[in-house]
């Protein structure tokens, strides 16, 4: 049993001393949403789980058969107060750590918009075998494999997929979410501090899967807009014929840009696939529809 | 058209290496034991008493063969894939190309569910079910045979996929548009549903044997609040079984449809949505989860009770909470993709739902504690996986409970710490009760006791090794490890991953040590040879003799309370029981043996094949057969033999049970 509790203390360890580029590394408010209210639940469930833990070998050790000083109560199978308390324990926890779930859901919902004073930047993802397609749809530019994003900026992302399920996820910008052929789903992000943060698909998609990942840039104003202009004045343009090449299934693509992307493709990508307000779609209930 | 559809010799991946030694080594293991058996002239012997035996004690034994076997196919499949993870980082690419890992890790988890856990579970219920109920069969024992018959099929079809054409890359939940015609077009995805067909029909089949059994065939006096927890939670399970299979069932023949029939159900064109086979799957999935860990709550509760010497504390809520997860278990199943974009209210909904089942398995976990208090415990090696597993599944239902808080998801779904969470209940949940389950019938079901010290060694390897291989990957999907990785660039993960895939070597040690257990336990057999009642047991299978005879009670047992068994026990002290020479026997008539599960199963993988490799005449002919089968089976015109009164006096006398009931 000891092996068990130095597991959990090594566990318990790691979790608390925080580790990089992961979970609990936060570098945005969503990502430290999901990181408190992680803890949070954890925390709550820790007070019951420990005890329960602690009893189960502490009672396990006493009532050995050898050991004399232990009773023996042959007929105790039942009390009325002790199944109060075995309910109510259980049931307590759970109306915590489920409000905690409700208010958390409500609170961290992938769509809801971050407040801020400064106007949110759109971005939208498709991703395609095996990579990820960026447009700035306001900017004129697109991006492949490499995110870039100005610091202190909310940023909209609506996301697509050209064919299989894929999931968008930054783990230091917090929440994923699946990006589905034919639906659009909608995340809201924002990066505090400027660095490159590790972004990656979340849902086996096939063979090139495992390089299927990106840097999430963030950079500060200035950066970015020296960015939008460097991408500007160089690279191939997006527009159907490019976008058919590009998605062509290809592994480990290295990062590049376009200079100019046609209006409407993301779009196109969209509906290529399956019209968003046909039957099926429309059948769903308001809030289970992933595209509005 | 070709003949045999699209089968051919490029089918055999003669230029894979790790393939065809693997495919060699199984063809020869099958044909060394194929061998053994016919120069040794057991065929007759297992054909008779074995292969179509409709005893449910033989058919349960054979169903936990096929689990243990299964168990060593799986558990190859982990050590390859978490020997590759330890070595594939940064340029690595480790020794496993993502065509082979990705066919490995669906292989794994199809079947780890559908033919390791599955089968061990339903083995443990045909086996013990109808002892504990008191009776001598199943409602309908022709029908378990065939339900073996193809699951066994099942298995089969998935091992061919080694050595013929490829298994599923599309993982063991195959969500299109993935595993659709137009991502997949190999047969790999069609192995997968055919094989999973086949077995799910055999499944739904025992669910609804047991439903019947348990509620129509129980021992006179037993009302439903005098049945054996392990009757209860079983009766849970099949419950689940008969209303979710048929969903999984459903869902995958609509997948069928698609790749064979160009339908549009999950389809990327056609206005197919692959979110229905999302929620359509998980449907069936969740339930699966109870379907596997109830029995196993069973198990647990008559182990800590028998073995505490107590009875268990607090029957009742026990049962209400049985129930309560078996209701609750159905409105679950979104928690698997909170991260398809669902509104809040949905989410929130679904994570508080998932919650309020953690409150009656919370319940479970303090009534075993409470039946422990006040005991006195002998800590043989059932009781002692029942307390890794108190500790171990409380850390899993936790950890469960904190994916079920949406936001907390949005940051763990689908990384190695789901992996490590799901790993951490179906292995300290179902496995470690299946393997308290093993050693605590195993004496009922051979007449000897298996050896304590190799027992004791299994355990201890099982636990260190399960704690090892899975905490570091709690710390990974903290770290934002995701799961499936073929290889990564992310040099912090490797020493996490290694100590994983040393946690893997300590199991194997651990199956190692079971694998002796065994061999041990055979040769010292006259050694450890038990009595009817080995345990000081509760319930009635300990009333009968051990092995128990065809017809499992030479008179059948009037029940008058719970823990029927125990509470005879106590009065016997005061009244001797009658010796075997006096008493009297009426003749028994037992259900005959019968080949329809075998030559059924037979039909069932020709058909299966057939599907899988398009050759349509061979797919006509299994189906054909499987189906006359069964009709010839209908028209048979003796169904019973007569066990006589002489027969019965003669086993009572060299092996009838001390107490009679």
């Amino acid at each position: 049993m000891r092996y068990v509790l130095l597991a959990v203390v090594l566990t318990g360890a790691v979790m608390l001393g925080g580790c990089n580029e992961g979970v609990l590394d936060p570098q945005g408010p969503i990502a430290e949403a999901n990181r408190q209210i992680l803890l949070n639940s954890l925390g709550i469930m820790l007070a019951i789980v420990i005890p329960v833990i602690l009893a189960t070998l502490g009672v396990a050790f006493w009532f050995r058969a050898s050991n004399v000083r232990a009773r023996y109560r042959p007929d105790f199978a039942y009390s009325g107060r002790l199944e109060v308390l075995v309910w109510s324990i259980p049931a307590m926890t759970v109306f915590l750590v489920g409000g905690v779930a409700w208010v958390g859901a409500h609170d961290v919902s992938p769509r809801k918009p971050i407040p801020s004073t400064v106007k949110p930047l759109r971005i939208q993802v498709a991703s395609l075998d095996w990579k990820w397609l960026f447009i700035y749809p306001d900017q004129g530019v697109a991006s492949v494999n490499r995110l870039t994003i100005p610091v202190g900026t909310p940023i909209s992302l609506e996301l697509t997929s050209s064919g299989v399920m894929n999931s968008f996820f930054v783990p230091q910008l917090g929440s994923q979410i699946y990006t589905m052929a034919g639906m659009i789903t909608h995340l809201n992000l924002l990066a505090e501090h400027s660095g490159t943060y590790r972004g990656f698909s979340a849902q086996f998609s096939g063979e090139g899967f495992s390089d299927m990942h990106f840097d999430a840039e963030a950079v500060t104003d200035e950066k970015f807009t020296q960015w939008l202009n460097a991408v500007r004045s160089a690279g191939p343009a997006l527009d159907p014929t490019t976008y058919a090449d590009l998605a062509k299934p290809s592994a480990a693509v290295a990062p590049f840009t376009y200079r100019s992307v046609a209006p409407g493709l993301f779009g196109s990508i969209t509906v290529s696939e399956m019209q968003s307000d046909d039957a099926l779609c429309r059948s769903y209930p308001t809030s289970m529809r992933a595209e509005q | 058209m070709s003949l045999l559809g699209k089968l051919n010799w490029t089918a055999i991946p003669f230029d894979q290496p790790i393939i065809m030694g693997a495919t060699g080594g199984m063809v020869l293991f099958i044909g060394l034991v194929l061998a053994w058996v016919t120069l040794k002239g057991y065929v007759p012997y297992l054909w008779r008493e074995w292969i179509t035996s409709v005893d449910h004690k033989r058919i349960g034994v054979m169903y936990i063969v096929l689990a243990l076997l299964m168990l060593l196919r799986g558990f190859a499949d982990a050590i390859m894939m978490r020997s590759q993870q330890a070595v594939a980082a940064g340029g690595a690419q480790g020794y496993l190309p993502p065509e082979h890992f990705d066919q490995i890790f669906s292989a794994h988890g199809t079947i780890m569910i559908f033919f390791m856990a599955m089968p061990f579970v339903i083995g443990m219920m045909n086996f013990v079910v109808p002892l504990q109920l008191g009776v001598r069969d199943m409602a309908f024992p022709t029908l378990n045979s065939v339900a073996l018959g193809l699951t066994a099929s099942g298995i089969l079809l998935t091992n061919i996929s080694l050595a013929v054409g490829e298994f599923s890359k599309a993982g063991w939940v195959a969500y299109p548009p993935l595993s659709e015609l137009q991502f997949s077009p190999g047969v790999g995805v069609d192995y997968y549903l055919w094989a999973l067909q086949i077995s799910g029909v055999g499944t739904l089949m025992t669910g609804i044997n047991f439903v019947a059994t348990i509620l129509k065939t129980r021992a006179s006096g037993m009302t439903y609040m005098r049945m054996p927890v392990f009757c209860w939670t079983s009766l849970a399970a099949n419950l689940l079984i008969v209303a979710a299979f048929p969903v999984l069932t459903a869902t995958l023949a609509m997948l069928s449809l698609d790749r064979y029939l160009g339908f549009h159900f999950f389809t990327i064109d056609g206005q197919g949505n692959a979110m229905m086979y999302v929620n359509l799957f998980w449907v069936w999935g969740h339930p699966e989860v109870y379907i596997l860990v109830l029995p196993a709550f069973g198990i647990f509760s008559e182990v800590v009770s028998t073995f505490s010497g107590k009875p268990l504390f607090g029957y009742r809520s026990m049962v209400a909470a049985t129930m309560v997860i078996c209701v609750l278990s159905f409105v679950v199943w979104l928690h698997h993709f909170f991260t398809m974009g669902a509104g809040a209210n949905v989410n929130g909904f679904f994570g508080v739902m998932t919650m309020i089942i953690a409150v009656p398995t919370g319940v479970k976990v303090f009534n075993w504690l409470f039946t422990m208090y006040g005991g006195r415990i002998r800590f043989t090696v059932p009781i002692l996986w029942s307390i890794g597993f108190m500790v171990t599944f409380v850390i899993g239902g936790m950890t469960g409970v904190l994916m079920a808080v949406p936001p907390a998801d949005f940051a763990l779904h689908n990384s190695l710490f789901l992996i490590a969470h799901f790993h951490n209940v179906i292995i300290g949940g179902t496995v470690f009760g299946l393997m308290a389950g093993y050693n605590y019938w195993f004496p009922k079901a051979f007449g000897f006791q298996l050896d304590e010290r190799w027992g004791r060694a299994s355990f201890w390897c099982w636990l260190v090794g399960f704690y090892l291989a899975f905490m570091p990957l709690y710390v990974l999907g903290l770290m934002g490890m995701t799961r499936r990785m073929q290889h990564y660039d992310v040099a912090g993960w490797q020493p996490w991953l290694v100590v994983a895939a040393i946690g893997v070597a300590v199991i194997l040690a651990g199956i190692v040590c079971q694998v002796i257990q065994l061999v041990v336990s055979i040769r010292k057999r006259e050694q450890l040879k038990v009595t009817a009642d080995p345990w000081n047991g509760r319930t009635l299978e300990w009333a009968t003799a051990s092995p128990p005879p065809a017809w499992n009670f030479s008179v059948l047992p009037t029940v008058a309370d719970i823990d029927a068994f125990w509470k005879k026990k106590q009065d016997d002290r005061r009244h001797q029981a009658a010796s075997p020479k006096e008493r009297h026997f009426e003749p028994i008539e037992m259900p005959k043996s019968s080949a329809t599960g075998v030559v059924t199963a037979f039909f069932a993988v020709i058909f299966g094949f057939a599907m899988i490799w398009h050759i349509w005449w061979m797919a006509g002919v299994g189906i054909l057969g499987a189906f006359l089968t069964t009709l010839a089976f209908a028209f048979r015109s003796e169904e019973e033999t007569e066990v006589t009164p002489e027969q019965i006096a003669r086993f009572e006398l060299t092996n009838g049970a001390e107490i009679a009931l």
